[in-house]
């Protein structure tokens, strides 16, 4: 029982990781219908910008911290202006040929700047575990789990509660009408990179002391964070963290009690399990089909 | 400037629509056959793998391009083919034998893939083919009875009808070569039949080929075995050509290179699939000549304009380092593969149309002709 439950939060700080690297993807295509297969990259990028603040110039843990989050979300609408916007407006394909290509290119500049190796970022949370009663936990996978409920809340509220959320939303629906409606729709998707690329940086920097960072980490979380955001319905925020959680605790529970081997294939079986039954995911919104 | 007057439908669908064709085509073809005794032994093992890497583009063609389908997942029925053809032959089964096994294998398989892929659309189908493909990868890695898992199989040199055909002769240049161009026909002609002409109006529109009377699920199926079993005869020839498979090469990275093969080819026309699989198999000895040959030149430039012997080597160290650098092959990619998506959606194939149109046109030719049209009113969830 005892191991079950530690698996259990292992399981769900995990998860939480996937389930932040899903918020990108979701954000991204709430807002422009665009799917970012760099967003893991984005998370590896924010997590070496972190390990140049925090652990070459020596900079405060949080100072660093927030200095990762603002780059990066530069970086973000950067790379919208660059690569993206061009190309709103054409068929999706084109789109995920464009950010895959970004990753490629992201993930070798990575490899070139900070090199191959494992790197490793000091946090207040890297020590230390809480104790309740023969459970042990650790503190960098209970910030990483907090971490991600306060980014889900707000980021809910954001999308659900604010004029720019509802402004995201309605250029989702309809560029051309949102347009009319008066949003700057040009504008609100470099926002929404940006917001994205900065989400992806949290998920960088409290992921480091827990897998460190290097230049593939992307491309490994990004491939597992896709289970999670179809499971969540690729529409839906909340979804997103709950569908990186059940990912996150399947994986470590099929680690734990399943041969050698069902770990890694555990996620995609069930995600192929829910496009095949439920392809609007758990969260998802079902859309009658117009002619 | 030539007019193509067509009085019926059959004029339509000619294979070759005027004797210009025929003219070119016979020239390339004959030019390939006797490459082998131009070319040399490493450029003739590079252009196998164009061979290969051309056909896997037809095939992914087929799916992706003209029925509108994407798929991340061809490297998965490319090990299929291989690892079919490398566990038939510890058997002594012959070579015709276990060829069309892979193939047909590998196209039950596509099926099987197609069946659940015919709910989805868009994003959702890329995602389901990767992680196939990953399922797939994991599967060949750990059903070590038949795989040898990780550590990999070896692949007998061919032996066709009594006479064994070694991986570097040009016999299996000849097979290869044979496998490419029949693929091509057969994918002509399949795609000027009522299954062709099916395949690309479920492209352009679901719901206006479904309301033609044409069976969408049965079609797509279709489209998707055919585009996997092509893959698998590619995958017969790829494992004898390497002579040892394994896991780990038959990743995500391989299926991301055969799209690449496609868009960078031009994803409207076969051949487009050949252009791109000569770009990508041809990326490396260009690298490998930039990092040995481009230090040397730049150097020389920088020497010839004035630039003192002590700075021409400073560069030169300067420039080989950089064309040393580890990720360099990964950046390039990265940087092709968005430049096309930005600048030549229509790919390399698409190009040489817009010069001889140039040319054709001569002082007439507008850019607008092959401009495409943005959508920003539909949302793809309501499609």
């Amino acid at each position: 029982m005892l191991d079950f439950v530690q698996q259990l939060v292992s399981g769900v700080a995990l998860g939480c990781v996937y389930g932040l690297i899903a918020l990108g993807f979701v954000l991204v295509y709430k807002a422009t219908e665009v799917v970012n297969f760099a967003q893991g990259d984005l998370m590896m990028l924010g997590g070496f910008f972190a390990f140049t603040f925090i652990g070459m110039m020596g900079l405060n843990y949080w100072i660093g911290f927030a200095g990762a989050v603002a780059a990066m979300a530069l970086f973000g609408m950067l790379a919208e202006r660059v690569v993206v916007r061009p190309i709103l407006g054409y068929p999706q394909f084109s789109i995920i040929m464009a950010t895959i290509g970004l990753g490629y290119f992201l993930r070798s500049i990575a490899g070139m700047i900070w090199g191959t190796d494992d790197l490793k970022i000091e946090t207040p949370f890297s020590q230390g575990v809480l104790r309740i009663g023969a459970l042990v936990l650790a503190y960098d996978k209970l910030s990483v789990i907090a971490a991600t409920m306060i980014l889900c809340a707000l980021l809910y509220l954001f999308f659900n509660k604010t004029t720019l959320g509802t402004a995201m939303r309605a250029s989702s629906e309809n560029m051309l009408a949102a347009y009319y409606m008066g949003i700057p729709v040009k504008r609100v998707v470099s926002i929404v990179w940006a917001i994205s690329a900065a989400v992806a940086t949290c998920a960088g920097v409290l992921l480091a002391p827990i897998t460190f960072i290097h230049s593939n980490v992307g491309l490994v979380l990004g491939l597992k964070a896709f289970p999670a955001a179809v499971l969540g319905g690729f529409g839906s925020i909340p979804g997103a963290v709950v569908g990186g959680v059940l990912i996150g605790v399947i994986e470590s529970m099929a680690g734990f009690y399943l041969p050698e081997g069902w770990k890694d294939v555990a996620p995609y079986i069930v995600l192929l399990t829910v496009l095949l039954l439920k392809p609007e995911g758990l969260f998802g919104l079902h859309v009658r089909k117009k002619v | 400037m030539r007019f193509l007057f067509k009085t019926d439908y059959e004029d339509d669908i000619k294979l070759f629509p005027h004797s210009g064709y025929v003219v070119s085509y016979g020239i390339l073809i004959a030019l390939l056959l006797v490459a082998p005794y131009l070319l040399s032994s490493y450029l003739m093992s590079q252009l196998v793998f164009v061979c290969i890497y051309a056909t896997v583009g037809v095939a992914l063609l087929i799916l992706t391009g003209f029925t509108g389908q994407a798929s991340l997942g061809h490297a998965a029925f490319l090990a299929i083919g291989a690892y079919t053809a490398a566990y038939l032959q510890k058997y002594n089964v012959p070579f015709p034998v276990y060829f069309l096994a892979a193939g047909v294998l590998t196209g039950i398989i596509g099926a099987m893939v197609g069946f659940p892929a015919l709910r989805l659309t868009g994003i959702y189908l890329v995602i389901a083919t990767i992680s196939f493909a990953l399922i797939v990868e994991e599967i060949l890695a750990r059903w070590e009875s038949v795989t040898h898992g990780n550590e990999g199989m070896r692949v007998k040199t061919l032996s066709l009808l009594g006479v064994t055909v070694p991986r570097d002769s040009p016999t299996f240049y000849y097979l290869c070569l044979a496998v490419l161009v029949l693929t091509i026909v057969g994918t002509l002609n399949l795609l000027r039949s009522p299954t062709g002409r099916a395949f690309v109006a479920i492209r352009d529109s679901e719901t206006a080929a479904r309301s033609m009377g044409i069976n969408v699920a049965l079609y797509k199926v279709k489209s998707f075995a055919i585009s996997a079993a092509i893959t698998g005869f590619a995958g017969v020839l790829f494992a004898h050509k390497l002579s040892f498979i394994s896991p780990e090469m038959f990743t995500l990275q391989l299926s991301i290179e055969f799209i690449i093969v496609i868009l960078i080819g031009g994803t409207f026309s076969l051949h487009g699939a050949v252009l791109g699989a000569i770009f990508i198999v041809m990326i490396d000895p260009f690298l490998t000549y930039l990092k040995d040959d481009m230090p040397g030149i730049i150097a020389g430039i920088a020497a010839t304009f004035g630039a003192s012997s002590a700075t021409a080597g400073n560069i030169q160290s300067k420039v080989a380092a950089f064309a040393s650098l580890n990720g360099l092959k990964g950046a390039i990619y990265g940087i092709i593969i968005v430049l096309f998506v930005l600048f030549e959606p229509l790919g390399l194939y698409g190009r040489w149309l817009k010069i001889k149109l140039f040319f054709q046109l001569f002082p007439l030719y507008k850019r607008a002709t092959f401009k495409r049209q943005k959508i920003y009113v539909k949302s793809e969830r309501n499609r």
